[in-house]
């Protein structure tokens, strides 16, 4: 199982911080496409992905116990 | 939470982030205090809200004090970032950089705050009178309404 880490528009769109998915051996793509259909989450798209707190691109695999966040644009400062 | 680099709910302390850096080889010692602003493009702010992943911004703000290192050699970086709960003129951002130089201070402290805006994951809710918006990029160029109507209520 893979928890998923959700942040500011997203998490809101989903209503929840985190949701545990079996991600193993899905790409990063693939599991935004999930998210994008269960939560109809059109700004995931516009979002960067990290695992385990490093920045991760769309075709990185995902492990068993990775941590995945998904990360709208930035907006500190 | 890492020594120089940190996220803090709590309001920021200025001298502490200036001490971190302090040190008898500095020349100069840049700071660049980040305020909440009223009025952004005519919109009045009540208060942000800001979010972060906590550990991955830790480890990005600490990176960015390393490619300070890499860029000037000399300088000794220090960042706190607020989150949660801030008013009108509240400090988000406090950053230091002493240098043995004041030119490379001034650089590496704008190198600072424009990365943060880049790689840091931290996120600001402006809370208006009329709606709330997350706020979707560094350059506030572009925005992320919650939904139409929110966005409506704008005009």
């Amino acid at each position: 199982m893979n928890k998923i880490l959700l942040f500011a528009g997203l998490q809101e769109k989903a209503g929840q911080a985190e949701v545990e998915l079996n991600a193993v051996n899905k790409s990063i793509a693939e599991i935004k496409s999930m998210l994008k259909e269960s939560y109809q989450m059109e700004e995931i798209d516009t979002s960067m992905a990290a695992v385990n707190e490093e920045y991760a691109n769309g075709d990185f695999v995902v492990k068993e116990g990775d941590t995945i966040a998904f990360i709208p644009p930035v907006s500190g400062g | 939470m890492s020594e120089k680099f940190w996220i803090s709910e709590q309001p920021l302390n200025i001298q502490e982030v200036v001490d971190l850096v302090t040190r008898r080889e500095a020349g100069a010692i840049n700071t660049f205090i980040g305020t909440v602003r009223e009025f952004t493009k005519g919109n009045r702010t009540l208060y942000l809200e800001y979010q972060s992943y906590v550990p991955m911004a830790e480890k990005k703000l600490a990176q960015i004090g390393d490619e300070i290192n890499e860029k000037w050699p000399d300088a000794d970086t220090a960042i706190a970032h607020r989150i949660g709960h801030l008013d009108i003129t509240d400090i988000a951002v406090v950053i230091a950089v002493s240098t043995p130089h004041r030119a490379d201070s001034y650089d590496a402290s704008r190198y600072a705050i424009e990365r943060i805006k880049e790689i840091v994951p931290i996120w600001k809710k402006e809370h208006w009178e009329n709606g709330e918006e997350w706020i979707g990029d560094q350059k506030e160029q572009k925005a992320y309404p919650q939904g139409q109507p929110d966005e409506e209520d704008l005009i």
